[in-house]
C-alpha cells in the first residue's frame, strides 16, 4: 500500500541538491591532499555551476506536483529561490578567497560547509512538507552556526556562534511545537493536505490552530530576523567572518522568506486575515527598530546587520498582501537584495588587510580621495540599499510598495516610506564620510581577481536591474505560474 | 484509569527532573538527573506502543550520550561553575513570563480537537508485522527523503565538531 507510490525516477528532482552535497564531499576529501586552498574554492564553484545547470535542465522538463510522497516540489517558485542561493554562494566564494587567508581561517571545510548550507536552503525552498522544511532548515542552520564560529582565534567569532546556536535551537523548538500542533489537528504534515483538512474539519476558528500558526511565525521570524526575534542578528553578523556575514544576511533570509511564502500561501491560505494581522505589527516594528537602531552604530558590520533587519521588514510587505503580485515582488526584492548587500560587504571585506580591521565607520573617512574606485562602488551600493533610482534597490522597493498599495495596505506603505527616509541617514552617512571628510591614514585595499569579478557582477547587476527591470519582474511573475 | 495514573506519574517526573537538571549547581548532578529524565521519556514511547523507540531512547540517549556528557564534564573540571550563581538576577521575571506562557498554553490546548481519523499503523497492524520492521519499512519508503536529509545533517555536525575543535590553526 505504501510502496506503490514510491518511484525511483523521483530522485531526478533532487539532482541539484545531490550534486551540491557530492561536491562538498569531494572538497572534504581533496582537503586532505591539496595544499592550495584556492583549488577547493574552484571545486566548490564548479560544483555550484554544475548544480545550477542541472536545475536549469530540470526546469526545462517543466515538472509539476510534488515527488517523494508529496514532500518535494520542483516548481518555478523553488527554482527562482534556488538561483538566488546559487548567486549567493558563487559571490560568497569569490569574496572569500583572499579574505579568509588574511583571517587565517583558510580551511577546506569552509567551502564544504558553504555548499552544505546552500543545499539546506534549496531543500527549504522546494519542501512541501513540514518535516522536510524543518530538516532543510536545520541543515542550513547547523552549517551557518559552524561557519560563524570558524575564526577560532577570535573570541567574538566564538561568542557569535554560541549566541546564534542557542537562540537558533530555541526557535527550532518553536517550529517543532508548531508542527506537532498542526499535525495533531490535521493528521498530516503535507502543506496541501493541511489546507484541505482545514476546510473539511472547519479549523478556521480553532485557537489551537492559530497557536500553531503563531509558532511558525516565531520560528521563521527568527530566521529572517524579524523584530522581536532579531536579538541574535547584530552580534552574529558582527562576530562572524565578514564573508559569512554577507552569505547569511542573504541566503538564510531568502530561504526563510521562501518557506514563509509557501507555508502561508499553500497551507494557511484561507487564514490570510489572521496571519496578516500578526505580521503587520511585526513588519512595522522590524522597519522601526532596524532603521532607528542602525543610526547609532559605529561598526559598519553592525550597521549593515540592522539594515538587513529593516530590509526584512520591507520584504515582509510582499507576504502580507497575500496576493501573487506581492509574492513575486518579494522574490524580486530578495534577488536584488542579494546583489546589493553582497556588493556592500565586498567593499567592507576589501578594507580588511593584515593588521587592519577596517570595520569602523571612521575607517571610511576620506576614502574617496585615496581609493576613488572602491568609494564609488560603495556609493552605488549605499544608494541602492537606500532605494534611490536608478539603482536596483529602488526597483525592489517600488514594486513591493506598489503591490501593497494594490492590496489595499496604503497606510503600511506610508510607514515604510517614512522609515526608508530614516534609513537614508545612515546609508548616506557612509557616503558623507567617504566624500566629505579628509583622509586620516592611507588605507590598503586587499584586492584580487576573484574580488574584482564579484564587485563587477554585483555593481553591474545593481545598475542594469535598476535601469531595465522588466525582464526580472516578468521572470518572477512567470515562475509563480501554477503555484 | 490505571494508564492515566501511570501517565500522570511519568509526566510529573519528567517536568520535575527537567527543572532539577537546569537548577543544579554541580554539572554532574544535572547530568544524573537528566538520566532519570531520559528513562522516563522512554516510558512515554511505551505508552504509544513504540517499543523500538523506547529501547533506542535508553540505549542511545541514556547510554551513549550521557556517558559522553559525563566524560566532557570531568575533563573540563568545572569547579568555577559551582561557585557562581546558577541564574542571573532577572530570573523571577523569567519564571513569571514562563508561567504566563504556560497558563496561556493550557487555556488554548484544553480546546484541542484531535484529528479524528486514525492512521494505518494501528496496534494490530504493528503487532502482526513487528515494531522494528514497521519502522524500517516506513523510514525507507514513505520517509526516505527526510531520512537521507537527516544523514547529511549528522555529517555536517561531525564536520563542525572537527573544524571547531581541531587544535592546529594554519
Amino acid at each position: 500500500m505504501i510502496l506503490s507510490d514510491f518511484n525511483l525516477l523521483s530522485i531526478r528532482v533532487l539532482v541539484p541538491e545531490i550534486i551540491l552535497i557530492c561536491s562538498a564531499l569531494i572538497i572534504l576529501l581533496l582537503n586532505l591532499v591539496v595544499k592550495r586552498k584556492e583549488t577547493l574554492a574552484f571545486t566548490g564553484l564548479v560544483g555550484t555551476l554544475v548544480s545550477a545547470y542541472s536545475s536549469f535542465k530540470l526546469y526545462a522538463l517543466s515538472l509539476s506536483g510534488s515527488e517523494f510522497m508529496g514532500m518535494f516540489a520542483f516548481d518555478g517558485y523553488s527554482i527562482f529561490f534556488k538561483f538566488i542561493f546559487y548567486i549567493n554562494i558563487v559571490l560568497t566564494i569569490f569574496i572569500s578567497i583572499r579574505y579568509i587567508s588574511i583571517e587565517m581561517a583558510s580551511f577546506g571545510e569552509y567551502y564544504a560547509l558553504l555548499l552544505f548550507a546552500t543545499s539546506g536552503m534549496m531543500i527549504m525552498a522546494s519542501a512541501t512538507d513540514l518535516m522536510v522544511i524543518y530538516l532543510g532548515l536545520e541543515l542550513m542552520a547547523l552549517s551557518t552556526y559552524i561557519l560563524t564560529g570558524i575564526l577560532r582565534k577570535q573570541v567574538r567569532s566564538g561568542e557569535a556562534a554560541i549566541k546564534y546556536f542557542l537562540l537558533g535551537a530555541f526557535s527550532s523548538a518553536f517550529l517543532l511545537y508548531g508542527i506537532s500542533l498542526t499535525y495533531g489537528l490535521t493528521g498530516t504534515t503535507n502543506l496541501k493536505e493541511i489546507a484541505v483538512a482545514m476546510e473539511t474539519l472547519n479549523l478556521l476558528g480553532s485557537p489551537v490552530f492559530l497557536l500553531g500558526l503563531i509558532f511558525f511565525i516565531v520560528a521563521f521570524g527568527f530566521k529572517i530576523a524579524l523584530v522581536p526575534f532579531h536579538m541574535w542578528a547584530p552580534d552574529a553578523y558582527e562576530g562572524a567572518p565578514t564573508s559569512i556575514t554577507a552569505f547569511m544576511s542573504v541566503g538564510p533570509k531568502a530561504a526563510g522568506f521562501a518557506v514563509l511564502g509557501r507555508v502561508f500561501f499553500e497551507a494557511f491560505g484561507s487564514m490570510h486575515v489572521q496571519w496578516s494581522s500578526i505580521l503587520i505589527p511585526l513588519s512595522v516594528l522590524t522597519m522601526l527598530v532596524g532603521s532607528v537602531t542602525a543610526i547609532a552604530q559605529t561598526n559598519i558590520k553592525r550597521m549593515l546587520a540592522y539594515s538587513s533587519i529593516a530590509h526584512a521588514g520591507y520584504a515582509l510587505l510582499g507576504i502580507i498582501t497575500g496576493t501573487s503580485e506581492g509574492l513575486s515582488s518579494m522574490m524580486n526584492y530578495m534577488l536584488i537584495y542579494a546583489f546589493m548587500n553582497i556588493g556592500a560587504f565586498a567593499v567592507v571585506i576589501m578594507l580588511r588587510s593584515e593588521g587592519f580591521m577596517g570595520e569602523e565607520l571612521s575607517d571610511y573617512e576620506g576614502l574617496a580621495k585615496t581609493r576613488p574606485v572602491a568609494s564609488s562602488l560603495m556609493l552605488i551600493f549605499m544608494f541602492s540599499l537606500t532605494g534611490i533610482p536608478p539603482t536596483a534597490g529602488f526597483i525592489a522597493k517600488f514594486y513591493i510598495f506598489m503591490s501593497a498599495i494594490n492590496a489595499g495596505y496604503t497606510y503600511l506603505v506610508i510607514i515604510a516610506v517614512i522609515f526608508s527616509a530614516v534609513s537614508a541617514f545612515f546609508y548616506l552617512r557612509v557616503v558623507m564620510y567617504m566624500y566629505m571628510k579628509e583622509p586620516k591614514a592611507e588605507v590598503v585595499l586587499s584586492t584580487s581577481t576573484a574580488m574584482n569579478i564579484a564587485l563587477t557582477v554585483t555593481v553591474v547587476s545593481t545598475l542594469v536591474i535598476g535601469v531595465f527591470p522588466s525582464a526580472l519582474i516578468e521572470l518572477a511573475r512567470m515562475s509563480l505560474s501554477g503555484f | 484509569m490505571l494508564p492515566k495514573l501511570f501517565f500522570a506519574y511519568f509526566a510529573v517526573v519528567i517536568v520535575g527532573t527537567s527543572i532539577l537538571v537546569i537548577t543544579r549547581k554541580n554539572p554532574i548532578h544535572s547530568v544524573l538527573w537528566m538520566l532519570v529524565l531520559f528513562v522516563h521519556i522512554a516510558a512515554l514511547y511505551l505508552f504509544l506502543n513504540a517499543e523500538f523507540l523506547a529501547a533506542i531512547q535508553i540505549i542511545i540517549y541514556a547510554g551513549a550520550i550521557l556517558v559522553l556528557f559525563l566524560f566532557v564534564i570531568m575533563l573540563l573540571n568545572l569547579k568555577r561553575e559551582e561557585m557562581e550563581k546558577r541564574f542571573q538576577k532577572q530570573w523571577p521575571l523569567g519564571v513569571f513570563a514562563g508561567m504566563v506562557f504556560i497558563v496561556f498554553l493550557v487555556l488554548i490546548l484544553s480546546q484541542i480537537v484531535v484529528f479524528p481519523q486514525l492512521g494505518p499503523y494501528s496496534i494490530q497492524a504493528i503487532q502482526s508485522e513487528g515494531n522494528l520492521m514497521t519502522v524500517g519499512k516506513v523510514l525507507y519508503t514513505e520517509y526516505l527523503l527526510p531520512f537521507e536529509i537527516t544523514s547529511v545533517i549528522l555529517l555536517v555536525a561531525i564536520i563542525g565538531a572537527v573544524v571547531l575543535a581541531k587544535r592546529k590553526v594554519n
